[in-house]
C-alpha cells in the first residue's frame, strides 16, 4: 500500500506495557506495538495465542491488569468512534427479520435512542456503503441466510458507515472457502486504502494477507512480536517469541512455521506441528 | 356484544394485544421465551399472596414479576440466562403453592388469573392497564436500535457503549410490566402464547424489522379480538382461543415460508459472490 506516515499524526493505535490476567490466567503478557494512521497490520498466531483478548482489550471489552491503550493518542473511550470492529461471526436466525441493509444501517445509529428515521443523505450513505462492499445484490435478503462471506462484507460495511480511523476485524477468513477468503481480504484492503483506514485483523494463517500487509503483529503464548512480515517472521525473531525453536520455511511465497529441532540437520517432520 | 361491560373487554384486549405485539417483537429476536414464560407464571403467584394480604391483585403480580426480572437479570450470565430463568419460576412457584393452600380465596378467582378472565375486567382497571402498556410501548421505541444492534451482535454494540447487561434487564422489566398489565386479562398462561405467536408468524412474512413488528401488532389484535367473539359467543374460555389462534397464524406463517421457498421465482436475488 502506498500510504505516507504523516510525522504529525499520532499513532492511531498505542498499546503499552499491556499484561491481562484473567481468571488466575496470565493471558497477555506485557504488550507493546503501535499502529500508525492507515496501515495494514496483520495480527497473527494460533487458537488461544491471546488474538481475541488482546482485540477484546483494544475495543475496551476487557480491562488490561496493567499497561494502557492509547486510541489516537487518546486514551479509549467506550465510545470511541475511532473504532469500527467486525466481530468473527455472529449466528443469526434465518428467520429473523432483519435485512443486510438493516444491518447496514444500524451501523450508523444503531446506538442512539428511538425509532429509527433516515433521511435521504443516510439512505444514499448505506446504498454507497453495501455497494462499496459489492453487497448490493444481496442488500434485501435476510442476513440469516447469507453465506458466511457475504455476511462478512455485510459486517465490514456496518462497521466502515460510521467512518472509524481503525477497523478491527477478529478472524473474518475463518470457515470462508479460498474464494471468498481472498475475496474479503482484497476488498478491506481495497476500502482500506480507499478511505485511508488502518487495518488491524486477525488470522491464524497469515498467507491470505501476505500481499496486502503493511507490518504483522506475531502473537504466541501472550506475547507478541511487530515489525514488518521480514522482521518478524524469521526463524530467529519467532523461535525467541516461542521459547523454543520454530522453522520459517518458505515455499512458493507461502510462509510456513513448524515446530524443529535446533541440532537437527534434517527435521524430522513426523512430530512436526504447522502453526 | 358490543355493549356495557363488553366494551371494558374489548378496549382492556386491545391494549394487551398491542403491547404484546410490541414487546413479543424483542422477545422472540432475542430468543427471551422462557422468560416470557417464567415471569407471568411466577407472577401469579403474586397474584396469590396479594390476595391472601389484601392488596389489589395488580400489585402482587407487578412486585413478583419485577423480582423474577431483576433476579433472571441479576444472575444471568450473558446469552445464558435459562438456569437463572430456571430458578426464578421455580422459586416464584413454590411461594405461590404456599399463598395458595393458605388462602381462602374463591378458586374460579385464582383460575382467572391462570388463564385469563376478559369478560370479568372492570372498568377501574382499564386505566392501570393502559398506563402500564403505554410505558411499555414507549421504553420498547426508545430503545429500539440499541436493544436490536444488541440482540444480533453483543460484542459490536458493546464496544459502542451499548451496555449488554443493562439492555437486558431494562427488556426483562418491560416483559414484567406487560406481564403485570395483561396477566388479569387474558391470563398468565397465556399472555405467553401472545407474546410469541404473532410476532413469530410475522416475521414469516416479511424481512424489514419495523414491518415485522407492525404485522405482529395486526395479527396479536386479530387473534385477541377474534378470541373475546368466540369466547362470548361459545361461552368458552378465552385462553383456549388465543392459544389455538396464535397457533394457527403460526402455521399459516410456516406453510407461507415453506410454499415461498420452492417458488422458481424469488424477489431475493441471491447471486451474490460468484457476481464478477
Amino acid at each position: 500500500m502506498e500510504f505516507q506516515a504523516d510525522a504529525d499524526l499520532p499513532p492511531i493505535l498505542t498499546v503499552e506495557g499491556v499484561n491481562v490476567w484473567l481468571s488466575g490466567r496470565q493471558i497477555l503478557h506485557d504488550v507493546n506495538f503501535r499502529i500508525e494512521a492507515g496501515e495494514f497490520t496483520g495480527l497473527i498466531g494460533s487458537n488461544g495465542a491471546g488474538k481475541t483478548t488482546l482485540l477484546r482489550v483494544i475495543l475496551g471489552l476487557e480491562s488490561p491488569t496493567s499497561g494502557r491503550v492509547l486510541v489516537g493518542g487518546r486514551p479509549r473511550s467506550p465510545r470511541n468512534p475511532l473504532i469500527g470492529y467486525v466481530p468473527q461471526k455472529i449466528l443469526l436466525d434465518p428467520d429473523m427479520p432483519l435485512r443486510a441493509r438493516d444491518l447496514v444501517a444500524l451501523g450508523l445509529d444503531g446506538h442512539r435512542f428511538g425509532l429509527p428515521r433516515r433521511s435521504t443523505a443516510q439512505k444514499v450513505l448505506i446504498d454507497e456503503m453495501i455497494d462499496a462492499v459489492d453487497a448490493t445484490s444481496f442488500a434485501d435478503a435476510r442476513v440469516g441466510i447469507l453465506s458466511g462471506g457475504e455476511q462478512q462484507r455485510v459486517l465490514i460495511a456496518h462497521a466502515l458507515i460510521s467512518r472509524p480511523r481503525l477497523l478491527l476485524l477478529d478472524e473474518p477468513l475463518a470457515n470462508l472457502d479460498i474464494r471468498s477468503e481472498q475475496e474479503v481480504v482484497e476488498l478491506v484492503a481495497r476500502i482500506a486504502s480507499e478511505q485511508q483506514i488502518a487495518v488491524l485483523i486477525s488470522a491464524h494463517d497469515m498467507n491470505p494477507l501476505l500481499p496486502v500487509m503493511d507490518r504483522v503483529i506475531y502473537v504466541a503464548a501472550g506475547r507478541v512480536a511487530s515489525g514488518t512480515t521480514e522482521e518478524v517472521v524469521t526463524t530467529e525473531a519467532l523461535s525467541e517469541l516461542y521459547g523454543h525453536h520454530v522453522d520459517v520455511v518458505q515455499i512458493n511465497e507461502r510462509i510456513l512455521v513448524v515446530a524443529g529441532r535446533e541440532t537437527a540437520a534434517h527435521h524430522d517432520h513426523s512430530d512436526s506441528r504447522a502453526e | 356484544m358490543f355493549s356495557g361491560f363488553m366494551v371494558t373487554a374489548w378496549e382492556a384486549a386491545t391494549i394487551v394485544a398491542v403491547v404484546a405485539g410490541v414487546v413479543g417483537f424483542f422477545t422472540v429476536l432475542r430468543g427471551s421465551a422462557f422468560a416470557a414464560h417464567a415471569l407471568p407464571n411466577g407472577a401469579f403467584a403474586g397474584a396469590a399472596g396479594a390476595s391472601l394480604i389484601g392488596v389489589n391483585v395488580i400489585v402482587g403480580l407487578g412486585v413478583f414479576a419485577l423480582l423474577g426480572a431483576l433476579t433472571i437479570g441479576g444472575l444471568g450470565r450473558r446469552a445464558r440466562q435459562d438456569v437463572a430463568t430456571a430458578l426464578a419460576i421455580v422459586m416464584m412457584l413454590g411461594l405461590g403453592a404456599l399463598f395458595l393452600s393458605m388462602t381462602t380465596e374463591y378458586a374460579p378467582e385464582i383460575y382467572s388469573l391462570l388463564f385469563g378472565e376478559v369478560l370479568g375486567v372492570s372498568g377501574s382497571e382499564l386505566l392501570p392497564t393502559a398506563v402500564i402498556g403505554m410505558v411499555c410501548i414507549a421504553v420498547v421505541f426508545v430503545l429500539y436500535r440499541p436493544l436490536l444492534l444488541s440482540s444480533i451482535m453483543p460484542d459490536a454494540a458493546e464496544a459502542r457503549g451499548v451496555n449488554g447487561r443493562r439492555m437486558d434487564l431494562a427488556f426483562l422489566v418491560v416483559i414484567a410490566l406487560a406481564t403485570t398489565m395483561a396477566v388479569p386479562v387474558v391470563g398468565s398462561l397465556l399472555i405467553f402464547s401472545l407474546l410469541i405467536g404473532p410476532p413469530a408468524a410475522a416475521r414469516s412474512f416479511t424481512s424489514k424489522p419495523l414491518h415485522a413488528m407492525g404485522l405482529s401488532v395486526a395479527l396479536a389484535l386479530g387473534t385477541v379480538w377474534a378470541a373475546v367473539a368466540l369466547s362470548f359467543a361459545t361461552n368458552l374460555p378465552i385462553g383456549f382461543f388465543v392459544g389455538a389462534i396464535s397457533a394457527c397464524s403460526y402455521a399459516a406463517g410456516r406453510s407461507w415460508v415453506a410454499w415461498r421457498r420452492t417458488r422458481p421465482v424469488t424477489k431475493i436475488s441471491r447471486t451474490g459472490l460468484l457476481r464478477a
